[in-house]
């Protein structure tokens, strides 16, 4: 019924559309004709020149469609991504924490929204998406964009053919926010604010916009889509945000230190509810960041939506099975901390693989990430205090190296259209590359954070003193307190 | 006069109250509490680290009775918030020398 339905519009349209083109051309006929009598060979002229002209008004229109549906769909998904950090990650990382230390966490993820906002206007877009033709255009962008130069409403060439260059600005935008924020689980509890403040903007400058060129900028070294020499699958960023910002979470709890009594003394979470809300708006989140990353509104962004949502929903189960057959009670906790691994490791899949590899991926990630947490974490004893490590950085390198084997080109012929792309498809190769990708992404992420963490020391301490840490972030760096204990009335 | 303070696991509350109540107990006041007898605590799991709860959350109930409503008042209480398990609480019985209602200046049992 459906079909037939389908099949009598397509029908339709197909017979009115020379009929509309016709009339439109008829019309300007008329008028041309009017305008000047002339004689029947210019006037067969006349009317191809309207149709020209009637066809190239309908281009234009479809393109204006397009513009209109694409750019609607990026401004949307560019929300979502600044929703993921605040009030998502703030809510999942400060309910993870201690009562006193609440507002210091959440206010970290926060600072990035401004903070990381003004750097990207500077010279932080430029550094990334800046054309860089010199001798290192393979690693960083140039200045040319710096102050948003250049950065207008019309579409660009490069980057995004059918919506405003300002548009893909704004949206990669929210992705240098939250990738820092994302940091700040592995030092909570214990770094000073102004200390944070600076390791985040040198962190930016340093780890995060080389590794976003490499992967997405023009010449980058790992680009797929602009011929880079080493092309690595990453759709949304599974190496340039998360194993950059998990590798680095690692170098700064294992720099930093422990929190004072850990693991002595008792941490728990003082509110999963918290958390909980926070989890849910991350996973929502999480289609603006995967599907938005298709830059427009085509059934590539359908492919990645889905994607996300059944990489999510198979690694919550992965975990929680995992955690219950582990400890015997399957918790809140396990199964938030499985979806949000899940949605890290199909981060640089979504938009590669069918909804059936999306599961396998998520499935798989919530397994690993639930045995980094579980057993690799205790057996070590790093004070990972909320497992930044453990879900981005276990989570994006395991999703990068199984975007390789199961990218599929009938999704995306990111390669060549009906060229082999995943290593399930016969491209062996293409986990090479990935390799290649997630090795740069450590090696950058680990010399990175260890400079700027040296230097950060030597110049003005990491950690709050022993005292501020007892008595808890929140006074000590804010002045202020989460919860009241005493209602005033 | 006699001041009754019960430890009574949270779910018993409401009963314990309606019991009173029906013992001809005018007046009580609650405390949310925090703490172990022999039933000592739990153990938690979050991510797999393992916390060992040991200050459960508990009840704390205080009214003051005129010594003959004592027995009926103990009694009341026992039988609502009774389950025979470990964790039901205790219940602790003193004297008290006198009772001051602030508003007309009452004294003694008068002032219950």
């Amino acid at each position: 019924m459906r079909d037939l339905h389908k099949s009598l519009r397509a029908c339709c349209l197909g017979r009115l559309l020379p009929l509309i083109l016709l009339l439109a051309a008829f019309g300007m006929g008329v008028r041309a004709n009017a305008q000047t009598p002339a004689p029947t060979a210019t006037s067969t002229d006349a009317r191809v020149a309207a149709l020209e002209k009637a066809n190239a008004d309908l281009q234009t229109s479809v393109a204006a469609a397009q513009s209109a549906g694409d750019n609607g769909w990026m401004l949307v998904s560019a929300a979502l991504v600044l929703m993921m950090s605040a009030p998502g990650l703030a809510l999942f990382y400060g309910g993870l924490v201690r009562k006193k230390n609440i507002l210091a966490t959440m206010m970290q993820t926060f600072a990035m929204m401004a903070v990381i906002t003004v750097l990207w206007a500077l010279i932080g877009y430029s550094l990334a998406f800046g054309e860089n033709t010199g001798h290192f255009g393979f690693f960083i962008g140039s200045f040319q964009n710096a102050l948003l130069h250049g950065v207008g409403l019309v579409p660009d060439k490069v980057y995004v053919t059918t919506i405003p260059l300002q548009t893909f600005m704004i949206y990669q935008l929210m992705f240098a926010i939250i990738t820092p924020a994302l940091i700040t689980g592995a030092f909570a509890e214990r770094m000073k604010f102004s200390s944070m403040l600076v390791f985040m903007v040198l962190w930016a400058i340093v780890v995060y916009s080389p590794m976003a060129h490499m992967v997405w900028g023009k010449g980058g070294l790992l680009n797929a889509a602009l011929g880079g020499r080493f092309p690595t699958l990453d759709f949304a960023g599974g190496t340039v945000v998360h194993v950059t910002s998990g590798v680095s979470a690692f170098v700064c709890c294992l720099y930093m230190g422990k929190r004072r009594g850990y693991p002595k003394e008792p941490m728990p979470p003082h509110s999963l509810v918290l958390s909980f809300i926070g989890a849910a708006l991350l996973w929502v989140g999480w289609f603006g960041f995967n599907a938005g990353s298709a830059l427009n509104a085509s059934g590539l962004a359908t492919s990645a939506f889905v994607a996300t949502h059944f990489g999510a929903a198979a690694a919550a189960i992965g975990w929680t099975v995992a955690e219950w057959i582990k400890t015997g009670k399957p918790t809140a906790l396990g199964a938030i901390s499985g979806a949000v691994a899940g949605l890290v490791g199909i981060t640089p899949a979504a938009g590669f693989v069918t909804p059936l590899s999306a599961l396998w991926i998520g499935l798989i990630t919530g397994v690993f990430c639930f045995f980094m947490v579980f057993i690799v974490k205790q057996k070590f004893g790093y004070d990972d205090s909320l497992d930044a490590f453990g879900v981005h950085g276990a989570g994006g390198t395991i999703g990068a190296l199984l975007t390789g084997i199961f990218a599929n080109s009938v999704i995306n012929p990111i390669l060549g259209a009906g060229k082999a792309t995943g290593v399930l498809e016969g491209n062996a190769h293409q986990l090479l590359n990935q390799a290649v990708g997630v090795s740069i992404a450590w090696v950058l992420a680990i010399v990175g954070t260890l400079i700027i963490l040296v230097v950060v020391d030597k110049t003005m301490g990491l950690r709050v003193s022993p005292e501020d840490e007892d008595t808890g972030l929140d006074l000590s760096q804010h002045g202020e307190e989460g919860y009241h204990a005493e209602p005033s009335y | 006069m006699q001041k009754i303070e019960a430890i009574i696991q949270p779910g018993k509350l409401d009963a314990v109250k309606e019991a009173l109540i029906e013992a001809g107990i005018e007046g009580i006041t609650i405390l949310e509490a925090r703490g172990h007898g022999r039933q000592k605590g739990h153990t938690e799991f979050y991510r797999g680290r393992e916390y060992s709860v040991d200050l459960l959350p508990k009840i704390k109930l205080e009214t003051v009775v005129t010594d003959d409503l004592l027995e009926k008042a103990v009694n009341a209480i026992i039988t609502a918030a009774q389950t025979g398990s470990i964790g039901d609480g205790k219940i602790f019985v003193t004297k008290i020398d006198d009772a001051i209602r602030i508003r007309n200046e009452d004294r003694g049992d008068l002032a219950l």
